[in-house]
């Protein structure tokens, strides 16, 4: 099987008769089964995948297939999908059946795409590294000493070595930009309320958003587009018509702003930096406005992104309980201890540490020091994002500051691992869309990205300044 | 030191989480460790802004209020880790065997 970039291609080959969706999903079944060490499957539905396949193969023939015919996707393992075990990698969920899809799920499963198995992320999607997976680390398939990145580290494995052609993840404040960047592929997170987050396991309500992971910009688009739209099941997801995101063969001149105190910021590996200037040159080479603007927020993210989202998830995990789904333990002697030995055991670390964090900005005499304050900072953030996007038409940003790390390296300080988002916590924060773009390998042979934040709700926008980086 | 033993034990329980003493040892240092980076929120002056609540800019979301099957009762059960065929069977909610 030849290795595909784009899912045009793949269309073309099906087409033409050079290849069908069966071969494909078969040849897929292989490459996971030899590359089981890399751990980015929970869960492969190998026989549902083929029997899907070959019925599709029909539907081609009779001229009938939907827009992602061919498309064979890894589901993250916090996105729903009916009749299928939904775990967020976490003990707690072991065993737990989906009664319904996600509306993103539906949405792929309607334009014909295959679902060839769930893959591994950190647990409740709370890690950087895909570390706190209950069903263990995923290696990167650049590097297998190294993490993958987190949380969506197992969908952007998979796609980097081609175990499946795409996959969706979830992004609370990188999970899918920053794994994207560590793996070498594209990685999306659309504006807050694009896509729905009905069948999402809520971590961060107000951050979350699912995207996709492509091995090219087209892929990327196409599937965005796609997930998009409004959704009776979620109110917080826009009823703004969905635009067409194909990328434009002809940008025109684009205006891209480089925040200065990114620029400067000593956390920025030499090499990443100098990619980065790099791509400024060849974009003012191309006649293209590039400028530097001030948001001197940097450093303000990560500390507000940890008051909100811990207490969000505070809530939002309050409910398992053991009760009605789940892991339960079995030998209390009344209700009270049922929930706390099942809470204690059923979550990890990482899980408990983020919502007694939560749990306290949120108690008496500390909401408004803390949640309140970083509402309201949440507030200066976006307004000053905004007051940028009204000059230019994308902020252009490395993805991350440094390259991924051997396992273990940033386990023993939490704060050490949480600045892993330092560059893309901003766009969640402020619900902006962001995209990452592979910008090569460095001396070390280490993947870099490149990411891009665009202007509420323009997609199309983003992806055409995006064609600009390749 | 904002935390410390007795409020790690108020908040687990709020949070109904329970942990040993190594591991609320551990709590109160890396809860006060997230405590003092995230004071660097103090040096902003917002004293003047509202907290932003909402990022979306819909207002209202309405749909009719229409009463339609969901899932099936059986459905409902399936995931239950006790139940009989009615209901989700949990323990007492006071225990009462020491009395």
């Amino acid at each position: 099987m030849k290795e595909y970039r784009k899912l045009t291609d793949i269309q073309h080959d099906l087409k033409a008769g050079d290849i069908t969706c069966a071969a494909l999903v078969s040849a897929y079944l292989e490459r996971i089964d030899q590359n089981q060490h890399l751990n980015a499957f929970i869960e492969v539905f190998a026989e549902e995948a083929l029997e899907k396949a070959k019925a599709l193969d029909e539907k081609i023939q009779a001229g009938k297939a939907g827009r992602l015919a061919g498309l064979i996707v890894g589901l993250k393992d916090n996105v729903a999908y009916e009749g299928h075990e939904l775990t967020a990698s976490s003990k707690i969920l072991q065993g737990f059946q989906s009664l319904f899809s996600a509306t993103v799920t539906q949405n792929l499963l309607n334009e014909d795409a295959i679902i060839i198995g769930r893959t591994n992320c950190d647990e409740f999607a709370m890690g950087s590294s895909n570390e706190t997976s209950f069903y263990g680390s995923v290696k990167n398939p650049l590097d297998v000493s190294r993490v993958p990145g987190g949380s969506s580290g197992g969908s952007a494995a998979a796609v980097a070595a081609n175990l499946c052609h795409a996959s969706i993840g979830t992004d609370t404040g990188g999970s899918i930009r920053q794994p994207a960047a560590y793996c070498g592929i594209y990685g999306m997170k659309p504006t807050y309320g694009r896509v729905s987050r009905h069948g999402l396991v809520a971590f961060a309500s107000s951050f979350d958003q699912a995207g996709p992971f492509a091995r090219s910009l087209e892929d990327l688009a196409l599937m965005t587009e796609i997930i998009s739209g409004s959704d009776e099941f979620d109110a917080t997801a826009s009823e703004r018509p969905v635009p067409n995101m194909q990328i434009p063969a002809e940008t025109g001149k684009k205006r891209f702003a480089i925040i200065k105190e990114v620029r400067n910021s000593e956390g920025l590996h030499p090499e990443i930096k100098a990619v980065f200037e790099r791509k400024i040159e060849s974009l003012l080479a191309a006649g293209h406005v590039v400028e530097e603007v001030s948001f001197p927020y940097i450093d303000y993210c990560i500390p507000t992104y940890y008051v909100l989202t811990t207490a969000e998830a505070s809530s939002n995990l309050s409910r398992y309980n053991g009760v009605t789904y789940g892991y339960r333990y079995e030998n209390a002697k009344d209700l009270e201890e049922m929930y706390k030995k099942t809470r204690s055991l059923g979550f990890g670390r990482e899980v408990k540490r983020r919502i007694m964090l939560g749990t306290f900005v949120l108690s008496e005499g500390y909401y408004d020091a803390y949640y309140s304050k970083a509402q309201k900072v949440r507030r200066v953030l976006r307004d000053s994002m905004e007051e940028i996007l009204k000059e230019y038409d994308v902020v252009l940003l490395p993805s991350t500051p440094s390259f991924p790390f051997q396992f273990g390296a940033k386990s023993t300080d939490p704060i050490e691992m949480y600045l892993e988002d330092i560059f893309t916590a901003a766009a969640n924060l402020t619900g902006h869309p962001a995209i990452s773009v592979p910008a090569g390998t460095a001396s070390n042979q280490l993947p870099m990205g490149m990411q891009l934040i665009g202007r509420l709700f323009d997609e199309p926008g983003l992806f055409a300044a995006a064609s600009l980086l390749n | 030191m904002k935390v410390d033993q007795n409020t790690v034990d108020r908040l687990a329980h709020l949070a109904r989480l329970e942990f040993n003493a190594d591991e609320k040892q551990q709590l109160v240092g890396e809860m006060n460790n997230m405590l003092a980076f995230v004071e660097k929120l103090n040096e902003l002056d917002t004293d003047s802004v509202a907290p932003l609540v909402y990022l979306s800019d819909s207002e209202n979301v309405f749909r009719e209020d229409e009463p339609k099957p969901w899932i099936t009762h059986q459905e409902a059960l399936q995931n239950a880790a006790k139940k009989d065929t009615d209901f989700i069977r949990v323990p007492k909610v006071i225990d009462q065997s020491g009395e």
